[in-house]
């Protein structure tokens, strides 16, 4: 079965309960559209970081293995710079330093870049593990077969990568959704930023912060069981074990 | 617009980044400290407490995961001082740090004893030794080889979560980065100069690990 999901299901029922009983439920409607829109603005920015995340690992990981060296070298550049700091010194760079060379972007599109770029580093490393990890007598059999590189590559190797970096990629999901949190720092009215917003103007901060986490919580386990369905897809007709 | 590296900008403000970045050290020191013994007690509570703690404490590390340190940060931040505990801003960092963190280390705990084979314990039985001699000549150094490196993983993670402490004034690299900038309207020279360092020490820290990690394995293979 697959216990992650049912663990975060206990999770929210426990964590829901924990709520109803700690908090003082008067008044309480007052924050939630705020909150709920502010959840609307970190929905968005989790699924455009995703995107740019996706997109940003395939390219780094296929460069970094199958590239010439110029590429590759651009590659593994890319990896070890958003690996190695910080994701909120990239976020803070690209929204101060870039239009200091002339570029400025709207704090969306640099919420959405920042966090995507980051997360498609760790990706990249996953994508190119799972290739990896794709037994080598599949690129001998598609050889023997006369399939070129790129068709090997494109039917036979991502298809069964694909089963095996889903698990991980549920991972840096989540990992991407906490991270949207710290682009209310550069002004974006996200989930955080309105907990932040109405904890400053009313004080009741267990209230409003208990409410942000369990809709943050509630995200994560859509994600979670997005990724699951996704996982029970690939690992169909496989004739090996993805989804556990 | 053209653009120079302004080099004398540099060195006037690389004495001031490098004091905040001995907070930093710390902080992330501090925390990690904190990580790696709280996380003790919650493997220990999850592990072998009764069924309504273990129930709690899954509870506790699956929510303290997945949601954000930020969120956490300003929460412990604004909430303690309510109920009559002020602490500085680096100590609620360092303990929002340090929680975040041991709901990780938790895990590698659990995952890292769970991995020795049950028959070391029966082995042990059969040889009259105490479950305290056991866990502490036969497991423990068993499971502590593989934990490392990923105990390192989550310290070079925690390090790099520590510019968060800006958001609560806590004048860590990021910060001063960021007042440096507002009063001069450089932000290039500053803010890369973060990252440089943050790129430094991750990559001289990932080295380290894999030398760590080569050397437990190699001396454990050794053993046998």
């Amino acid at each position: 079965m697959n216990s992650g999901f049912s663990r975060l299901l206990v999770v929210a029922i426990v964590s829901f309960a924990a709520g109803m009983s700690l908090i003082s439920f008067t008044g309480l409607h007052a924050f939630i559209p705020g909150l709920l829109r502010g959840a609307w603005v970190t929905l968005q920015i989790t699924l455009g970081g995703a995107i740019v995340a996706v997109v940003a690992a395939f390219t780094a990981a296929i460069a970094k293995v199958y590239g010439p060296t110029p590429i590759r070298w651009f590659a593994v550049t890319y990896i070890e710079i958003f690996r190695g700091t910080s994701a909120l010194v990239q976020l803070f760079w690209l929204f101060f330093v870039l239009p200091q060379f002339g570029v400025t972007l709207a704090p969306f599109t640099v919420g959405v870049m920042a966090l995507g770029l980051n997360i498609g580093a760790y990706g990249a490393e996953v994508i190119r593990g799972a290739i990896g990890a794709v037994p080598n007598g599949q690129w001998e059999a598609s050889l023997a077969l006369n399939l070129t590189k790129t068709q090997t590559l494109r039917r036979i190797i991502l298809p069964q990568a694909f089963a095996l970096m889903l698990p991980p990629w549920g991972n840096l999901f989540i990992e991407l959704l906490k991270s949207t949190a710290l682009v209310s720092l550069i002004t974006l009215p996200d989930l955080a930023f309105k907990a932040q917003e109405m904890n400053q103007n009313t004080l009741r901060t267990v209230q409003i912060f208990t409410i942000a986490l369990v809709m943050y919580l509630g995200i994560s386990l859509v994600i979670t069981a997005g990724v699951k369905a996704l996982e029970r897809r690939a690992s169909r007709g496989l004739g090996r074990g993805g989804a556990v | 617009m053209h653009f120079v590296w302004d080099w004398g900008y540099t060195w006037e403000i690389l004495p001031i980044l490098a004091r905040a970045s001995i907070i930093t050290v710390e902080t992330t020191v501090l925390g990690f400290v904190f990580a790696l013994v709280f996380g003790l007690v919650l493997a220990i509570a999850r592990m072998s407490g009764p069924a309504w703690l273990r129930w709690m404490t899954i509870g506790v590390i699956e929510s303290v995961r997945s949601t954000p340190l930020l969120i956490q940060l300003f929460f412990l931040y604004y909430a303690l001082p309510q109920f009559g505990l002020t602490l500085s801003a680096m100590l609620t960092g360092v303990l929002a740090l340090g929680i975040h963190y041991s709901t990780y280390c938790s895990e590698v705990y659990r995952a890292g004893l769970e991995n020795v084979p049950k028959g070391q314990w029966e082995a042990s039985t059969a040889l009259n030794l105490s479950p305290f001699t056991t866990f502490k000549d036969i497991i423990i150094p068993q499971a502590v080889p593989p934990m490392t490196p990923v105990l390192g993983n989550y310290l070079v993670a925690l390090f790099k979560e520590t510019p968060l402490l800006s958001a609560i004034t806590v004048l860590e690299l990021m910060q001063t980065a960021k007042i440096l900038g507002s009063e001069s309207f450089q932000y290039t020279e500053p803010i890369t100069l973060v990252g440089l360092f943050f790129l430094v020490f991750s990559l001289i820290s990932a080295l380290l690990i894999r030398r760590v990690e080569y050397y437990l394995n190699t001396r454990r293979k050794g053993f046998l």
